[in-house]
């Protein structure tokens, strides 16, 4: 192609904050900094892993008004706990959530990039991004970290957002390929998920009020809690809840810690009058 | 083979200042005021999507005059520059004082250097928790910085709309106040003693956007029925 001015110009108009690092920043991008072919080789050391803290268990669900996303507050590295305190749901924008699971680090320069993106987006363009539009960017960061995650260090997201034109919540969920999966009514990632959507599929029904919502949620994961030692229960002597975003019709918003404490005090109170094994 | 005049340098960028002074005066002004309640920015622009006025990063927002691909250029630039070092350090650590001088630098250059310079003039705003604390700096075709005191009117008759924002600009108007001022400024060179909102763009930096929005981005573009809604306010 013939190198002219506005060709040039063309080339570098770009509303991707993403696409700008990777052309004028590469140093900064949370992946792909190494060549794929320059990666060591963990195969050859089975033994000796390396050790990273891992996030955990992602519930996201649908209620009436929208979409809730919540996540425990435990991260591990092996058999030990990393963190206590570690928070894994974070509002992309304003009308839109992000969880991740998978090696912490990696994932939470990953959201901090997304958040970034979105707003560099709608700054340069004057327009928010459609909610497809913010998962499928999402997808391009999940599968830029695929040399990563082929050595282990995969990092799975859970997207939610209020589509505004729809009028309605949607979630999508990936894999450490980047494909982009629409899933229908809830959604569980992390080594605790299984237990946790199997929670969801007795505890979900359709039309459910956000404050119901937010009780399943935190019951879910409760159970995911209590089957999977790297998901943190509800922990009332450090005053540790899960954090819980509710995304509706005027943007997302965090459940307060006090309300999940009601709420996690519930689910504990409830079982232990049962007084049960499971 | 053609021999070149001599221009001395003097002529030279005196000849480029007085062809960038031309241009900007050709537009309409731009009115950006410090207020107890933040920052109001308000400009005359019929267009509803070729804006003027843009944000920058949390507390800091932008406003120009003159060459609309000019601005945006350098609009979009300040937004990449911001967005790339709050990514890098931290949020807090972008600042309308380091965008400033970034603007101040490559403006200086482009007058110097190239075929052209630009024929804009910028503000760079930025909000801080204490009226004191805020920061407005004026930004000029040659790359020279003013940091200015309360309020920066830029574009077409600047001087006349300046006079009549100086005369009724004090530390505690709220929005509305600083909106009918600005508005007052913007009519002082017609015969008109009112604009449409539709002729008109607004938008303010909350200073407590934290505690009123729940949102760090203290940016925010009045509509033209907020506009009207705010104007209708009783003084």
């Amino acid at each position: 192609m013939q190198e002219t001015t506005a060709n040039r110009v063309a080339a570098d108009a770009t509303s991707s904050f993403t696409e700008h690092l990777q052309r004028e920043r590469p140093d900064l991008m949370p992946f792909g900094q190494v060549p794929f072919n320059q990666l060591p080789a963990t195969a050859a050391h089975p033994a000796s892993p390396l050790q990273a803290p891992h996030g955990t268990t992602i519930v996201a669900m649908t209620y009436a008004g929208g979409v809730l996303m919540a996540g425990d507050r435990r991260a591990t590295m092996g058999n030990v706990i990393a963190s206590r305190h570690i928070e894994k749901v974070f509002p992309a924008d304003q009308y839109s959530v992000l969880g991740i699971a998978g090696t912490a680090g990696i994932a939470l320069d990953i959201t901090r990039l997304f958040q970034v993106e979105l707003e560099h987006y709608e700054k340069i363009e004057g327009t928010l991004l459609s909610l497809d539009g913010k998962a499928n960017r999402l997808g391009a960061m999940v599968r830029g970290n695929l040399p990563m995650a082929m050595q282990g260090l995969a990092v799975v997201p859970l997207f939610a957002g209020f589509d505004r034109p729809a009028g309605f919540g949607r979630l999508f969920s990936y894999d450490v390929t980047g494909g982009r999966y629409e899933e229908q009514e809830h959604h569980a990632v992390g080594s605790g998920s299984m237990f946790a959507r199997g929670a969801l599929k007795k505890l979900w029904r359709p039309g459910l009020s956000e404050q119901d919502a937010v009780a399943v949620a935190v019951e879910a994961l409760y159970d995911a809690a209590d089957d999977d030692s790297a998901t943190g229960g509800p922990d009332p002597v450090r005053q540790l809840w899960p954090v819980v975003y509710v995304v509706g019709r005027t943007g997302a918003l965090r459940v307060p810690d006090r309300d999940l404490a009601a709420v996690a005090g519930r689910v504990i109170e409830s079982r232990t009058v049962a007084a049960r094994e499971a | 083979m053609t021999q070149q005049f001599y221009v001395s340098p003097e002529q030279l960028m005196k000849d480029r200042a007085d062809f960038a002074r031309k241009g900007i005066a050709r537009g309409r002004s731009v009115v950006v005021i410090s207020c107890r309640d933040g920052i109001a920015l308000v400009a005359e622009n019929p267009s509803p999507s070729l804006h003027k006025i843009g944000e920058i990063y949390d507390k800091i927002a932008f406003a120009a005059v003159g060459k609309y691909n000019e601005f945006e250029s350098l609009r979009q630039a300040g937004v990449r520059y911001a967005d790339v070092r709050g990514y890098s350090y931290d949020r807090e650590d972008v600042t309308a004082r380091g965008l400033a001088s970034v603007y101040a630098q490559s403006l200086g250059a482009v007058f110097t250097a190239e075929q052209k310079p630009f024929e804009v003039e910028l503000a760079v705003a930025e909000v801080a928790p204490i009226q004191e604390a805020d920061h407005l700096y004026r930004l000029t075709f040659d790359g020279s910085i003013a940091d200015e005191h309360g309020f920066i009117v830029m574009g077409g008759q600047a001087d006349k709309v300046s006079e009549a924002v100086a005369a009724g600009w004090q530390g505690e108007l709220d929005f509305a106040g600083a909106i009918r001022l600005a508005l007052a400024g913007l009519v002082a060179d017609k015969e008109t003693t009112t604009l449409p909102a539709s002729a008109l763009e607004v938008a303010v930096l909350d200073r407590g956007s934290e505690t009123s929005r729940g949102t760090r981005r203290a940016f925010r573009r009045l509509e033209d029925a907020d506009i009207v809604a705010l104007l209708a306010e009783e003084k």
